[in-house]
């Protein structure tokens, strides 16, 4: 069920530049790009070459330091000014699910009330009739009622997606979230972004260093030194 | 559906041994808060008693009559004043006054008291309302007169040791010649009470011939009433002079303020230690998490959202260890008094330590606002963390 052509990521000049003394480092190096609603892309290059960075700008998580970054048909950064933290919140909460390669899971919440944990502060209408499925689509309910530190590293993974999914994001912002897997749990965390984006249209932007990962997705951006150094597709 | 209480209270239980010691500190500083108002409360309603059991505090005399057995001695039993006995049911009509006495003090020259002689003070008291009044006389022997008219004496402590009188003893009142029994003889009072003969008002104005005349008026004033304003009005009554207690009261109520004040500065230690417990337990537990504070901003917490989830774990903390305090100085009170009636053995009579209901409100209060105040910084600190800086926090 992917609805392609438009656009839900449009990127424009990006430049991201850290100062380190009087040196300045370009992690991000003018980068234009753009993903379109239901597109799977994986970013892949050596660490340093600007992936996280550039994840992170896109996931309204950064501020670049000049170009303009449009999401769903919104102007998000102009000429480098953001909006403010305060409607960048909302923006993140409308749009994002966020996928880290540490789980980052409360360890005295359940499972359930650790993938729930986002309806604290934000609920799209109706988002809590999905918290079932989204627990059996990620292969743990039977595990709803565990703590974190009772389940397997792969099931962590599973529970920290399934957070990043309860508020119905239409974009999901996965940074290595296998790094912490072994292969077999890497191959199955592969398996279940893959499903998301094919049998719930989810966009799916990837960080991996992981090649096999990577080559889920629908297209594969290299970049080298803060540049897209080669796009691939898969 | 989770909220967020739960998720604070869930946070604390993360670091248990943390949170459990956070919590005593701020228990042991509403212990010490609890423990010292009520200490400061009881002392002061204790010493208020004691005071108000001096009998009256105020005392209206004859002008120039001197108005206590030791200075009659010194003017060798003369000088004596006397006002009309009515005056007494005038004082009584004042709205401010509890209750009156009247008093009639005579002395008599006994050449067989010591060596060269000696006066005996003589005070006539009202049966009726002087024993009230004096609640706090005990007996050693005996008790009050029989009859208001009748021929006995109550003798002072130190009276019944000088004239060598036992209950049931007459005692011959040299000069007028007239025989009075002893019917009783007080405990020693530390007061001029000891050296006094206490009789019947009638018998003292019918032995001594001053029928319908006083020397002086106790008066109990009402807890409410204005001491200074009740003085000028009795200062108004014809040829009177006022004896106040309320000098004496008050001198030693500013003692008691000034000891308030070391009692408030304690007590004020005690919270700012907690307070900076509290600050140190919650600052600490934000820089441990804030990568997980950045994983919640990224879910779309705002910074309000992060403040008020910090704040409330601070609460949580303040209301359980303010709990624990004031359940731990209710029942420690009664022990509490005792030590402190071993550091301070002439502590005024009565319950030393009274904790009651408001003050455990009002320490609620403080360590709500203590709650309240120490989580400000830390929730601020944490709600102001953008996502990006917390999440890497750790990472770099």
């Amino acid at each position: 069920m992917k609805e392609n052509g438009q656009k839900v990521i449009e990127a424009d000049h990006l430049v991201k530049i850290y100062r380190r003394g009087s040196e300045e480092i370009a992690a991000v190096n003018d980068i234009s790009l753009s993903v379109k609603v239901g597109e799977f892309v994986s970013f892949v290059g050596p660490s340093g070459s600007g992936k996280t960075t550039l994840i992170n700008i896109l996931g309204c998580l950064d501020n670049p330091s000049s170009g303009k970054l449009v999401l769903a048909g919104r102007t998000v950064v102009d000429h480098g000014e953001a909006l403010s933290e305060a409607t960048l919140t909302k923006i993140r909460r409308e749009i994002f699910g966020y996928i880290f390669q540490k789980f980052y899971l409360i360890p005295t919440l359940t499972v359930i009330e650790n993938v729930m944990l986002p309806f604290t502060f934000y609920k799209k209408p109706g988002a809590e009739n999905d918290v079932e499925r989204i627990l059996k689509l990620m292969g743990i309910d039977h595990r709803k009622d565990h703590l974190p530190g009772q389940i397997s590293g792969g099931e962590m993974q599973r529970v920290a997606i399934a957070r990043a999914l309860v508020n119905r994001p239409r974009i999901i912002l996965a940074d290595e979230p296998t790094g912490n897997l072994d292969t077999r749990r890497s191959q199955e965390i592969g398996d279940l972004l893959k499903g998301l984006n094919q049998k719930e249209g989810l966009t799916i932007i990837l960080v991996t260093h992981n090649p096999a990962l990577a080559k889920r997705a629908d297209r594969i951006i290299e970049l080298r030194d803060g540049k897209i150094y080669a796009p691939v597709h898969a | 559906m989770i909220k967020i209480l739960n998720v604070a209270y869930k946070n604390l239980l993360r670091k248990k041994t943390r949170s459990g010691l956070t919590i005593i500190g701020i228990a042991l500083a509403a212990w010490v808060l609890v423990s010292l108002l009520g200490f400061n409360k009881g002392y002061e309603s204790s010493l208020n008693r004691d005071i108000d059991n001096l009998g009256f505090q105020m005392i209206v005399t004859a002008k120039g009559c001197p108005y206590e057995a030791a200075t009659l001695m010194l003017k060798g039993g003369t000088g004596l004043r006397y006002m009309p006995q009515n005056i007494t049911e005038q004082i009584a009509r004042e709205p401010e006054v509890e209750a009156v006495t009247s008093m009639l003090m005579q002395a008599v020259f006994d050449p067989n008291k010591g060596e060269s002689g000696g006066y005996s003070a003589y005070l006539g008291v009202d049966p009726a309302t002087f024993p009230q009044m004096k609640s706090f006389l005990e007996f050693k022997q005996g008790k009050w007169f029989t009859d208001p008219d009748a021929l006995e004496a109550v003798l002072g402590y130190e009276a019944a040791e000088l004239e060598q009188r036992e209950v049931g003893d007459p005692l011959l009142i040299i000069e007028k010649n007239v025989e009075v029994k002893v019917v009783g003889i007080l405990k020693r009072t530390g007061t001029q009470d000891d050296g006094t003969i206490f009789l019947p008002l009638n018998s003292v104005q019918k032995i001594f011939g001053v029928k319908d005349e006083l020397t002086g008026v106790g008066i109990k004033v009402k807890k409410e009433a204005d001491m200074v304003q009740f003085e000028e009005k009795m200062y108004k009554l014809p040829d009177v002079q006022v004896v106040s207690l309320s000098q004496v009261k008050q001198t030693i109520m500013t003692l008691v303020s000034t000891a308030k004040v070391m009692v408030f500065s304690i007590a004020l230690i005690a919270i700012l230690i907690s307070v900076v417990g509290v600050i140190n337990t919650i600052l600490m537990s934000v820089m441990e998490r804030l990568q997980e504070i950045g994983i919640l901003k990224s879910m779309g917490a705002t910074a309000w959202d992060i403040f008020k989830l910090i704040w409330l774990e601070t609460l949580i903390l303040c209301i359980s260890g303010g709990m624990i305090g004031a359940a731990l100085a209710m029942a420690t009170a009664k022990l509490t008094e005792v030590l402190i009636r071993q550091l301070l053995p002439y502590a005024p009579s009565g319950g030393l330590v009274q904790i009651n209901l408001s003050l455990i409100i009002l320490t609620f209060g403080v360590v709500i606002l203590i709650g309240l105040l120490s989580g400000v910084y830390p929730s601020w600190k944490a709600g102001r963390v953008r996502p990006l800086e917390a999440i890497r926090s750790q990472v770099e």
